[in-house]
């Protein structure tokens, strides 16, 4: 069975997402700094569903490595899903340039310049799919967090102009915006259990958006309509609020 | 974080710290005055609350199977459902599980949890092989059957220390499937009686209505059963049905009054019927309603669960279930059941006579109604099972527990009383 490559894979979500993957029958390559770390996954995976997974050493924001990053790839993969996020306090960024830029770096970036790579790749072969994990955050800049939020912002149009670009190629694009996700990252929020979903549950959403060649999935989906009436409170109130 | 148990009763703040490696437990175990381990927070109750808990759920890889022995080794955090979706197709199966998929193997062990069979297979705690433990000092130790430490942690509710990992025994099977016979009684000597004249077959459970009155008590629909040998391992775990929204109560009883006068009056219309149900359907049943525990509203229920010894059931029983049918609260539905013999482990529940579980909505009047049952539980020689407990006496807790002391005494001496404690096991001095 084919390779789904996942950027990332590191994170809580990118665990849930390989494993519902591989229990579907996807070998893997596992991409992410230090993946040596990531041979338990790798035996629990391959126990779970015996399928190959590969681990791959790969930084998301050392760019010129990522065309040999590719090309050291035996078989190329069907599918991409680019997982790798960062996001730092808001206001710790404000103040530090670097962690401004790193924001910017992985999230933005750095998902650009690997993805620029596996769309041409995708385009010739006119086959595969790509999934991007963006963020609601990226729907509206609030005061909150609105560098992380620029960055995801950056990348969903960069998603969006993708998929009218491969939609000839007969690829597929899906651009995911979580709400919140009890994950590391989010570990010592306080976050609202009803608007708050879990690492497997985000996968599963994503697992079946991408079998459905769906283009944008909300997840948890009350998120949509949440977002949708975020982005029409209009500019001279929206300036004036706090959440 | 806000955080509850399955009967959503008490709700508490608490800080979440999730266990993914062994280094960082450490160091929290360190610096952390006071915890306890939290899995999927399945039990009904607050035997897993506390100030600070350790989330053990994302620590669940599985190490290593045995495909020989059926042997698998996997982190704590593993939910019993993520072993059969990738073992039962192979042919193995869980030697003992409760009547729900969604617990952690680190919550099994810790309630040294039972199911249909108890009566021929015993505790959870029987197909361990081996387990490795986090000790409150940072310490990783593993143990075996015999060690006190694992006859302290089987049934110890996580206040022996943080279950890192487990080498689970499987059993063979050759079907998804389960041939069931079910059986009509009219009262509850009936009852006994069919339980005593089915006691070799490997899985039995009775559902009895509580709203029986008089000679009516304990009538009740008996199900028995075992695997059937069709070779049909296909096993898909069903798809959930979801609960969005709390209900109010009195929905619950009309389903549940609907499906027990279905089943009694349709299905086994001759007294015994046969049927051929999956693995799902017989084992988990209430796991394909999503979150059923919504059912009873947003101030929450609990389960009250206690057991008697066999001589002595029959009468407490009837003195019980008179009692709550007179009460006029309590689920319709009431889950019976014939249990085999006590183990070794200090706290485990189990022994060998008759135990029920009823559910209740948490509402005023009802803990004087349970500390009545209580009275006559402890007068009969019972006792009342933690992992469904919220609200339990110290003294009523002491009573059914002859090897208290024990527990006690091997948690003092290996410095786990201080920094492991749950709401339940301060209320009840463990």
């Amino acid at each position: 069975m084919s390779y789904v490559l996942i950027i990332g894979a590191k994170s809580d979500i990118a665990k849930e997402v390989a494993r519902i993957y591989a229990k579907n029958g996807y070998n893997l390559y596992l991409a992410a700094r230090e993946s040596a770390s990531l041979e338990e996954l790798k035996q629990d995976i391959a126990l779970r569903s015996g399928v190959e997974v590969v681990l791959k050493e790969f930084d998301i924001t050392a760019y010129e490595t990522h065309e040999s990053f590719y090309s050291s790839l035996e078989e190329k993969p069907l599918g991409a899903i680019v997982i790798s996020g960062y996001m730092t306090e808001q206001k710790e960024a404000q103040k530090e340039w670097n962690k401004t830029l790193e924001t910017i770096n992985v999230n933005y970036t750095g998902a650009v310049s690997i993805l620029n790579i596996i769309a041409n790749d995708f385009e010739k072969e006119r086959r595969g799919f790509i999934v991007g994990v963006s963020s609601v955050a990226g729907d509206r800049g609030r005061k909150a967090n609105y560098i992380y939020g620029s960055a995801k912002a950056a990348f969903s149009a960069y998603l969006s102009g993708l998929r009218n670009r491969l939609y000839e190629s007969g690829v597929q694009v899906l651009t995911v915006k979580p709400g919140f996700v009890h994950t590391k990252m989010t570990e010592h929020l306080d976050l609202p259990p009803k608007l708050t979903a879990s690492p497997s549950e985000v996968a599963e959403d994503i697992f079946n958006a991408q079998q459905k060649g769906r283009n944008v999935l909300y997840t948890k989906p009350i998120w949509m309509v949440i977002m949708l009436i975020i982005k029409h409170i209009p500019e001279f109130l929206f300036k004036k609020m706090s959440i | 974080m806000n955080l509850f148990s399955w009967g959503m009763y008490p709700k508490i703040k608490s800080n979440v710290f999730s266990l993914r490696d062994t280094e960082s437990l450490c160091a929290y175990a360190e610096k952390t005055e006071e915890f306890i381990p939290y899995g999927n927070g399945r039990s009904y109750g607050d035997s897993a609350l506390a100030d600070n808990i350790v989330y053990t759920k994302p620590y669940n890889n599985f190490l290593a199977f045995d495909a020989q022995e059926g042997i698998l080794e996997c982190q704590a955090g593993v939910l019993l459902s993520e072993i059969l979706d990738t073992l039962v197709k192979r042919g193995w199966f869980l030697k003992v599980t409760p009547g729900t998929k969604l617990i952690t193997i680190g919550g099994a062990i810790a309630s040294d949890v039972h199911g249909k069979n108890h009566h021929t297979e015993g505790c959870f705690s029987e197909c361990i092989e081996e387990m490795t433990l986090m000790l409150p000092d940072g310490e990783i130790k593993s143990c075996k059957k015999g060690d006190a430490l694992f006859h302290a942690t089987c049934g110890g509710m996580g206040l022996t220390g943080v279950i890192l990992s487990a080498k689970i025994s499987l059993k063979k099977i050759n079907s998804k499937h389960i041939n069931q016979t079910t059986i009509k009684t009219k009262n509850l000597k009936e009852t006994f009686e069919a339980f005593e004249k089915y006691k070799d077959m490997p899985y039995s459970v009775a559902w009895i209505d509580c709203l029986a009155k008089d000679e009516e008590i304990g009538k009740c629909l008996l199900m028995v059963g075992d695997f059937a040998n069709d070779g049909d391992l296909e096993y898909k775990s069903k798809k959930k049905l979801t609960i969005p929204f709390t209900f109010p109560s009195f929905a619950l009883n009309n389903l549940s009054v609907k499906a027990f006068n279905w089943l009694y009056y349709a299905k086994a219309p001759n007294g015994i019927s046969k049927q051929k149900v999956d693995i799902d359907t017989f084992f988990y049943p209430l796991d394909a309603i999503g979150d059923w525990n919504k059912i009873y509203g947003s101030g929450g229920f609990t389960q009250y669960q206690f057991i008697l010894p066999k001589e002595s059931s029959f009468d407490g029983l009837k003195e019980i279930l008179g009692k709550i049918s007179a009460s006029g609260k309590g689920s319709f539905l009431a889950v019976l059941k014939l249990y085999g013999k006590a183990n070794d482990n200090y706290l485990s529940f189990p022994m060998e006579g008759y135990s029920l579980a009823l559910d209740f909505k948490i509402e005023t009047g009802l803990f004087e109604l349970l500390d009545a049952l209580d009275e006559v539980v402890v007068r009969h020689g019972g006792r009342i099972y933690l992992t469904k407990d919220v609200r339990v006496s110290r003294e009523t807790f002491e009573q059914g527990y002859p090897l208290i002391e024990t527990f006690r005494t091997f948690r003092k001496e290996n410095n786990m009383d201080k920094k492991l404690q749950s709401l339940q096991s301060k209320r009840v001095c463990i």
